[in-house]
């Protein structure tokens, strides 16, 4: 995508905002290379009330874009079974489904899916790749609706946030694998409520931007789960260790 | 009045013409011909001053729409509503004023933060769950063209309310209520509380509602800021200024069993700046009292109770400011990650702060302890003995814990039935009450703001009715109380 647009995308601008800074006001200084454009746009949009609203009006456009995709698809279930209503709405945003005992199906490049799913009636889904996918809070509904999931993927889905991980208890029984590495809007505060989780055996935190302490963090998750394996953070490395200084947290990390 | 003028601003007028700059470099003195000019003049003319344009650009405009009296957050997400509602772009003036514009006594920024939907009214839990899909959704309402996206530090961690057995009965029918409302709440037996927290002591705990979504605490002052920005780019007048007097106007009608009834309409508001006498009379058509732990005073001046006791003319608004403390303490064997903010049977709550096994928390004092309002200064001996000693029962790690700091913020306390007023005063038929919320404010905002917005605008609540909140209850003696623990 070309450079000005950039700045324009709902999703860069909120890797930029999310820190997890606390400021007043909003006053936070842009770094870097995007300070030029920033400061072009911004000059332009604080002085002509037209790209004032054109900004605007695109940003309202991504954002129902983002809603259009989340739309719910649980009217499916009457017809078709819960297990493939919720496996169309992930394989509609591009994400990966793998039912029990059956091959993972995939949409390809242009977004086609085989439609061989709409016999699996029956069969629960097993575990749900949804990487890279604009999945939010109202998508969730659907994705609710797979009541024996296993395993989830949510690498690096934009939309993800603290709400959403509130949101997963209902998969408590039946979640085993769940992965949220470099997930832009995900802190230590969504993390807490992974408590519900108590089948969870495979966690996977690495690379969590808006985490303001990864290795506190990853200490205090492994505390709260104590069977589940935390993967992702070296829990030495927000340490400063001295000569004679020893790790400060009083807990051990278990391991699964 | 007299108004003086201020030389800089005349001064820099003339200066914005001056041909001698444009070609470059040479210099004639402008500024200092045009004083010599000036004094010139006054030495001529001695007595009267050139009163050409007086500089009032610190004074609130001389006609506004709706005049909103008090700038924390219930203020604020009124003028929010109403222009987001507003049929035509640009279609209503409002005007905020607000006495400090640093809030440091403003409940909104002493606030814990909290939001829970365990209320037994209906109407509190579908203001807690509007209120709660509004911060969700903050990123949408609130985005303002430059600025970058707010982060509230929302803790999704929920709520636990602990019951003993005289009120586990009323625990159950108000879940009841809730669940059939929307809200997520679960009820929990001693036992699988041990077992879901084990740091808890379950000793004279009979049940547990706890929330599972939507449920936790923020940051209010985030929110604040966030909000007042977003106001102020879409064209709300700030000012800062006190409101001294009302002009009004009154009316006499005769009902239909040929009573006579005085009705008044407030016409003016009189906004007297900070540190003068300086005032601006502001026209205005409806005046909105969300001035939080002083709305009586602002009800008084409108003339609210000036009457024969137990007249509906000589009914006041029964809100005063009440104090309460929060304590911030650090213990490092406390609860862990998971800690919901827990509130105790005694009425002692607490949760965690942050990563570093810091907690923060209180307790409300029964009638007889209440605090001396008229200063936010802290009582530490009300910790030692009415609230650690509840905590510690409670929560055995609590026995060594150290507190690091306190402060002390003023509830905007309904004596009548601790819930808010909301909507019209019967008799001064301009002004609206959005106060008196007893705590619950900083959780039920966003809701109010709109209701209070719809109100103005199509003359009736049209999402939530919140008609049991009105200001007739207090004449008719109707109480809309909760009976919950919180």
């Amino acid at each position: 995508m070309a450079a000005p647009w950039l700045s324009l995308r709902l999703v860069a601008r909120m890797w930029n905002g999310t820190r997890g800074i606390h400021r007043l006001g909003g006053a936070v200084v842009p770094e870097g290379n995007q300070k030029k454009e920033r400061t072009m746009l911004q000059f332009l949009t604080n002085h002509f009330y037209d790209v004032e609203a054109l900004r605007g009006y695109l940003l309202q456009r991504e954002m129902s874009k983002v809603h259009m995709k989340n739309r719910s698809f649980t009217w499916l279930e009457e017809q078709h079974g819960p297990y493939c209503a919720g496996a169309f709405f992930i394989l509609k945003q591009g994400g990966a489904v793998k039912f029990r005992d059956k091959e993972w199906i995939r949409p390809d490049k242009y977004g086609h899916f085989s439609p061989e799913f709409w016999n699996f009636q029956e069969v629960p889904v097993e575990a749900v790749d949804a990487s890279d996918c604009e999945i939010n809070y109202e998508g969730l509904d659907n994705l609710l609706l797979l009541k024996e999931l296993q395993s989830l993927l949510l690498q690096r889905c934009p939309h993800v946030d603290d709400w959403c991980l509130s949101r997963l208890y209902p998969l408590a029984d039946s979640l085993q694998e769940l992965s949220l590495a470099g997930c832009p809007r995900v802190s230590e505060r969504g993390l807490a409520c992974l408590h519900h989780l108590q089948n969870l055996r495979r966690l996977d935190i690495s690379d969590l931007p808006a985490v303001s302490n990864p290795g506190l963090t990853q200490i205090l998750v492994e505390e709260m789960l104590p069977n589940c394996k935390v993967v992702g953070v070296d829990w030495a490395e927000g340490l400063k260790l001295g000569p004679e200084e020893q790790p400060q947290d009083t807990a051990s990390p278990v391991l699964a | 009045m007299i108004r003086r003028v201020l030389p800089h601003g005349l001064g820099r007028g003339l200066l914005t013409r001056r041909p001698g700059t444009r070609r470059g470099g040479f210099s004639l003195d402008w500024d200092g011909k045009v004083s010599e000019i000036k004094k010139k003049i006054k030495s001529i003319l001695p007595g009267t001053s050139c009163d050409l344009l007086p500089d009032t650009s610190h004074l609130p405009p001389e006609h506004s729409d709706v005049v909103i009296v008090g700038g924390g957050l219930l203020g604020l997400s009124v003028a929010y509503w109403l222009k987001k509602l507003e049929s035509r772009r640009g279609g209503i003036r409002v005007l905020v004023v607000e006495r400090d514009h640093t809030y440091s006594q403003a409940s909104t920024g002493l606030s814990v933060g909290g939001i829970c939907q365990q209320f037994s009214l209906p109407e509190n839990i579908q203001l807690s769950l509007f209120s709660a899909s509004f911060l969700r959704n903050i990123n949408e309402y609130l985005a303002v063209t430059n600025a970058p996206p707010l982060d509230l530090q929302f803790n999704p961690s929920g709520c636990l309310l602990l019951a003993s057995e005289k009120d586990a009965a009323a625990m159950e029918s108000n879940v009841k209520v809730q669940k059939q409302e929307g809200a997520k709440v679960c009820l929990m037996s001693p036992d699988q509380l041990r077992n879901k927290f084990p740091w808890i002591n379950t000793e004279g705990v009979a049940l547990a509602s706890y929330g599972m979504e939507n449920e936790g605490w923020f940051d209010p002052w985030c929110l604040l800021q966030g909000l007042r920005q977003k106001v102020e780019s879409m064209g709300v007048f700030f000012c800062q200024g006190e409101v001294t007097r009302f002009v009004s106007s009154s009316q006499r009608m005769l009902t239909t069993d040929d009573e006579m009834v005085i009705l008044k309409r407030i016409h003016e508001v009189h906004v007297k700046m900070d540190h003068s006498l300086e005032y601006q009379p502001v026209e205005c058509a409806i005046v909105i009292n969300a001035a939080g732990a002083w709305s009586a005073q602002i009800a008084a001046l409108a003339g609210i109770g000036k009457g024969p006791p137990g007249t509906l003319q000589g009914t006041k608004l029964p809100v005063e400011p009440r104090k309460r403390y929060v304590y911030v303490w650090h213990c490092p064997q406390g609860p862990g990650l998971e800690t919901p903010l827990v509130a105790d049977t005694s009425g002692a709550y607490f949760r965690r702060e942050g990563l570093g096994s810091n907690y923060l928390g209180g307790r409300s004092p029964t009638e007889e302890e209440e605090p001396d309002p008229t200063n936010l200064e802290v009582d530490h001996d009300f910790f030692q003995e009415k609230v650690w000693p509840h905590l510690a029962l409670r929560v055995p790690a609590f026995e060594t814990l150290k507190v690091q700091t306190a402060w002390a913020g003023y509830y905007d306390y309904n004596t009548f039935d601790q819930n808010g007023v909301v909507g019209p005063h019967p008799l001064v038929v301009n002004m609206y009450f959005a106060t008196g919320f007893s705590g619950h404010g900083l959780q039920q905002a966003p809701g109010v703001g709109r209701a209070v917005a719809e109100m103005i605008l199509q003359g009736s609540f049209q999402t939530i009715d919140l008609s049991s909140f009105l200001f007739n209850r207090f004449y008719l003696g109707e109480k809309t109380q909760e009976n919950t623990t919180m």
